[in-house]
């Protein structure tokens, strides 16, 4: 057994001990000599023999492939990277057969294919063996792709024009790379289903199908649900769901992003948007504490859809359905867009972001020591938490978040369906957990003692604190996306922007700092949380911060430990670890 | 020479033979296997010292024995790739899953002398360590299975299987598992997969080789019924006694199928190698030869899959002569001798030794449309290569046999067919293949002229022109169900 782990408040673990040296092996590929580990890690990350396809990529050679994927089990069965090889040949005497020159023979496959020759190899399940040559790009390895492309071709239907994949199919891409624009195939297409309801979120087009099996070997080895297979066989082979129209689980959307053709697509996505237009912007699902990274795909200020990202220390490449599909409540139409203040008279009249940020400064300037309490969310960022942190230090104030709990699963779904908890946790807003000072804050409104609560992005009122509390308090600062019964309740709102329609970073579960990105503009007077924030700050602390998100993330990271040494244009896009 | 020899088959066909125990061993059966288990251990000459399991797969392998399945493969060489350090059981499976078109030799031994490959198989098994043992039998052979199941039974209460047998603490459990049905099926990893209750689609290699990644992921022997059964005799006469059938590298007997236009079609045991191809044809003894006033166009000469022999055709092989040095000699089509090697030399393969005779009242054209059609019916679909061109093959020739064929169709088989064998992940790519390029190859004259005269009908009916094809799978390509 190794030594207990260290406690968490310990600052730097003991450096891990020196890697053994790595055993390579020497091949070449198109001519290109190279050093290969003689293992690499397989789809679950064991070592296993490194095969051809490794090879090459490290070469920096990419062999075109259909089936294969890192982070599946291996199928071999699109035939789409077979490549010409070679390896020294060995004499009857078990020595190497020399050329003339001294090199050694190389024993290569012919084509077209003799029997008793050497033939193509699949480069994804082929190991390699020293002074194996792989010609990547040879006649012999062109003519087997294109045949292969030709294969796959004469029973596809040609309908790239109103397919979802058009623009990003594997088939069109190897087509215009490796293809031939004609075809010899005189013959009647095969005819399969189209429009098969697979599940709740997927349909299935078999004739676009290719059969390369991704989907088949994600539900079954990743997702842990066996519900796809093949029925027929043959030409007619044709994937299916045991149960038709159940395959259901949480992950079925990423076979979408898997198959490599139109085939299985998004009722969510199909018919939509051609891909093309699509703007992508790096961010993070905000679903749950896992923080999955993700691409956003939004086009004129609307947001069409989420897709993983891949990040080994996160998601790997996948994600779950229920947070791929959490984006339609950023464009509803009853966003908060208007900048609110209780006017004298009682009622409610939009006012501009200065006069509304110059009355929350002075509410928060008079009050008195302990008069303020904080309740902020676990759905807002580091920065915006950092910012609301040294509002509430300023004022001697309690503060906490509300906890938002739920089922974990094997795979992602977190069981905190907080995207930043860590957060509020390393920014000194709440303890670890949530909900205690709740309590304190609830009673000290219903006791008198706390007559101002600022609250950002929490309904209150299914955190214990009723309207009956808040109808007791002097100010109500509120800040949030969408309506509910506080916001409804403030006495000053401040329109807040989703994490597509800003920058920020957040803390997941495991403790890895990560940032986001801006897609898509916040919706009418709606603004940034950060921007105003640091207005505020400025004008009750007189402390100027940074007007850029880069500039406060720098300074918070040299005032907040957690994140101490850290630089916004050093978080790389799969993000850092940090002490939890 | 050109007489049958009888090993495997010498007794079943005798009249009062039963496929019963007591029948079997008052034929001296089950004596094998009693001096198998009695082997002592063997002193070899540079000190190392063999256990009897190990002396016997040495028997096995200095027999010569080559596996009787299709592809000739040593069996002794197939033992010795068996990973015996993992820790993990080892398997032995018999392939029963006989279903090359044309062969039908298997099936023989299986109905008549059950006891003889159940022998053979308790034989291997101990020879490999093997504790528990599948028969893989084709799903369309149900009365075979029950016979297995009820000589497993007989084998089980005399004490030649299950636990402890003989009395000398070895155990050996045999099930017979049923087939549902394809072709595939007698793929060897196919069979695994199909064993472990899956979708026979065969298996990548690497890495997954059945000596070290078998059935369930353990070190498995696949071995052909015929195989199985010689261990037997070769245990019984000894290994040397054994090569001497035969021809040096094509040692023992085999069961050949013949069938097709002879006069007597049938099954026929004889010494490989010591029959040729015109003997077995035209021989009182084997197929007595063609039907009155045909004469030879063609053999099949190992399995439907096996590449065509042209009549007239003469081969260049290599034959050592009376000084030792290998010289090419000319060898006419019908004074091939019927074997491994010799037919390897010819460009084809004796397969699973099943020939096909075509005279010359066959169309080409026709039956490789026959060929190819059940060759698209059974090509399991897993890899791109095959799952499309064995029916694109189908197609193609299916049109030639019902008037759409066109001139153009001979390169048009040979492309698609050249860019399906050696691509795909089993051998079935070849088998696909290789007729439809042999065929061509060999015949293409009548191929040409059966294009010419579609397109020749076509010009003249222009205008009235209507699908000829009687199929509509072919046409329509609507979904299969199987």
């Amino acid at each position: 057994m190794s030594a207990p782990a260290a406690p968490s408040t310990t600052p730097a673990p003991a450096p891990a001990p020196a890697a053994p040296p790595v055993e390579t092996m020497t091949v070449t590929v198109n001519g290109k000599t190279v050093q290969v580990p003689k293992t690499m890690p397989d789809w679950q990350g064991k070592p296993a023999p490194t095969t051809m396809l490794q090879a090459a990529k490290i070469a920096g050679v990419d062999i075109p492939h259909y089936c294969y994927h890192d982070k599946l089990p291996v199928a071999g069965n699109c035939r789409m990277c077979l490549v010409e090889f070679g390896t020294p040949m060995i004499g009857p005497d078990r020595k190497p057969v020399l050329n003339e020159d001294g090199t050694p023979k190389i024993a290569k496959s012919v084509l077209p294919y003799e029997p008793g020759t050497p033939r193509g190899a699949i480069a994804c399940a082929t190991p390699i063996s020293p002074g194996m040559e792989i010609y990547a790009n040879s006649k012999a390895t062109q003519q087997m792709r294109e045949s292969v492309l030709e294969s796959l071709l004469i029973n596809h239907p040609l309908d790239c024009p109103i397919c979802d994949q058009a623009g990003e199919c594997k088939l069109q891409e190897y087509s215009v790379q490796h293809g031939k624009a004609g075809s010899q195939f005189v013959e009647a297409k095969v005819h399969k289903p189209k429009a098969v309801d697979l599940g709740p979120r997927i349909v299935l087009d078999d004739e676009r199908c290719i059969l390369c099996t991704r989907c088949i070997r994600f539900t079954r080895d990743i997702a842990g649900d066996d519900a796809l297979g093949i029925v027929n066989r043959g030409s007619y082979n044709t994937i299916s769901a045991f149960k038709p129209g159940h395959f259901d689980n949480n992950y079925t959307l990423n076979t979408v992003d898997l198959c490599p053709v139109g085939a299985l697509t998004s009722k969510d996505f199909r018919f939509k948007m051609r891909v093309w237009f699509l703007k992508e912007t790096k961010s993070l699902c905000t679903s749950c504490g896992t923080g999955c990274n993700i691409t956003i795909g939004s086009r004129e200020g609307a947001i069409h859809r989420y897709e993983p990202r891949e990040n080994d220390a996160v998601n790997g490449p996948w994600m779950c359905d229920s947070g791929r599909l959490n984006y339609r409540w950023v464009g509803r139409a009853d966003r908060l867009k208007e900048v609110l203040r209780l006017s004298a008279g009682g009622t409610r009249e939009r006012v501009s972001w200065n006069a509304a940020l110059e009355s929350a400064a002075l509410i928060l300037t008079q009050a008195p020591q302990g008069s303020v309490a904080f309740v902020v969310s676990g759905r807002q960022t580091n920065e915006e938490l950092f910012l609301l942190k040294k509002l509430a230090n300023h004022t001697g104030a309690l503060t906490d978040a509300v906890a938002r709990d739920g089922e974990p699963d094997r795979l992602l779904v977190s069981e905190d369906r907080n995207p930043n908890s860590n957060g509020v946790r390393l920014t000194g807003m709440a303890f670890t957990e949530f909900g205690f000072n709740l309590l304190k804050i609830a009673d000290g409104i219903a006791q008198g003692r706390i007559k101002t609560l600022v609250v950002f992005g929490e309904d209150v009122t299914r955190a214990g604190i009723g309207a009956d509390l808040l109808a007791k308090l002097d100010a109500l600062i509120v800040s949030d996306i969408l309506p509910n019964a506080t916001t409804a309740a403030a006495t000053l709102l401040l329109p807040g922007a989703a994490h597509a329609e800003k920058r920020g970073t957040f803390v997941n579960v495991k403790g890895r700092l990560q940032k986001f990105h801006k897609a898509v503009e916040a919706p009418g007077d709606a603004r940034a949380e950060w921007e105003f924030l640091h207005g505020l700050v400025h004008s009750l602390t007189g402390q100027n911060g940074y007007r850029t998100i880069e500039g406060l993330f720098n300074q918070m990271a040299a005032e907040v430990p957690a994140f101490a040494g850290l630089e916004w244009a050093r978080v790389g896009d799969t993000g850092v670890a940090v002490q939890i | 020479m050109s007489e049958p020899f009888k090993l495997i088959l010498k007794n079943l066909d005798e009249p009062g033979y039963t496929p019963d125990i007591g029948c079997y061993q008052r034929h001296g059966g089950y004596e094998a296997l009693k001096r198998a288990l009695a082997m002592p251990a063997r002193d070899l000459a540079d000190g190392k010292k063999l256990s009897p399991q190990e002396a016997l797969r040495e028997d096995v392998k200095a027999s010569g024995l080559r596996g009787r399945g299709g592809a000739g493969f040593s069996a002794g060489l197939k033992w010795s790739f068996v990973d015996r350090r993992s820790g993990k059981p080892i398997y032995l499976i018999c392939n029963a899953d006989e279903s090359e078109p044309g062969t039908f030799k298997d099936r023989q031994i299986l109905h008549k002398d059950p006891h003889q490959l159940i022998e053979g198989m308790i034989i291997s098994c101990w020879a490999n360590d093997v504790k528990l043992a599948y028969i893989y039998i084709r799903g369309e052979m149900p009365h075979a299975a029950k016979l297995l199941n009820q000589a497993l039974k007989e084998a089980r209460a005399a004490g030649f299987l299950g636990k402890n047998i003989l009395g000398t603490g070895y155990d050996l459990e045999i099930h017979v598992h049923r087939g549902a049905g394809a072709y595939i099926c007698g793929e060897e990893t196919g069979l695994i997969e199909s064993l472990e209750g899956k979708r026979a689609y065969p298996r990548i290699k690497p890495p997954y080789f059945p000596a070290v990644l078998g059935l369930y992921m353990c070190p498995t022997i696949v071995n052909n019924v015929e195989t199985l059964c010689h261990v037997k005799h070769i245990v019984l006469m000894g290994p040397a006694e054994y090569a001497k059938l035969g021809t040096p590298n094509n040692t023992g007997t085999r069961i050949v199928s013949l069938s097709g236009d002879v006069q007597k079609p049938g099954y026929y045991e004889i010494q490989v190698g010591r029959v040729t191809l015109g003997e077995l044809i035209f021989d009182k003894h084997f197929g007595g030869g063609l039907k009155p006033g045909r004469s030879l166009k063609a053999i099949i000469p190992g399995g439907s899959s096996s590449k065509v022999l042209k009549a007239g055709e003469v081969f260049k092989l290599n034959r050592k002569g009376a000084d030792g040095q290998m010289t090419k000699v000319d060898v006419p089509l019908l004074d091939l001798p019927y074997d491994f090697d010799s037919l390897q030399q010819a460009g084809t393969m004796s397969g699973s030794s099943a020939i096909i005779v075509l005279d010359d009242s066959r169309s080409m054209v026709e039956t490789l449309g026959n060929l190819s059609e059940f060759y698209a019916h059974e090509s399991c679909g897993q890899c791109t290569p095959c799952r499309e061109g064995a029916l694109w093959l189908a197609k193609a020739t299916h049109r030639l046999c019902h008037g759409e064929g066109r001139k153009a169709d001979a390169d048009y088989l040979t492309h698609i067919a050249q860019n399906i064998q050696g691509r795909t992940i089993c051998a079935f790519g070849e088998a696909a293949s290789w007729p439809v390029l042999s065929f061509v190859k060999k015949f293409r004259d009548e191929f040409e002229a059966q294009g010419a005269a579609d397109e020749a009908a076509h010009a003249k009916s222009q205008g009235t022109s209507s699908p000829r094809s009687s199929d509509p799978r072919m046409t329509a390509g609507s979904p299969q169900t199987h």
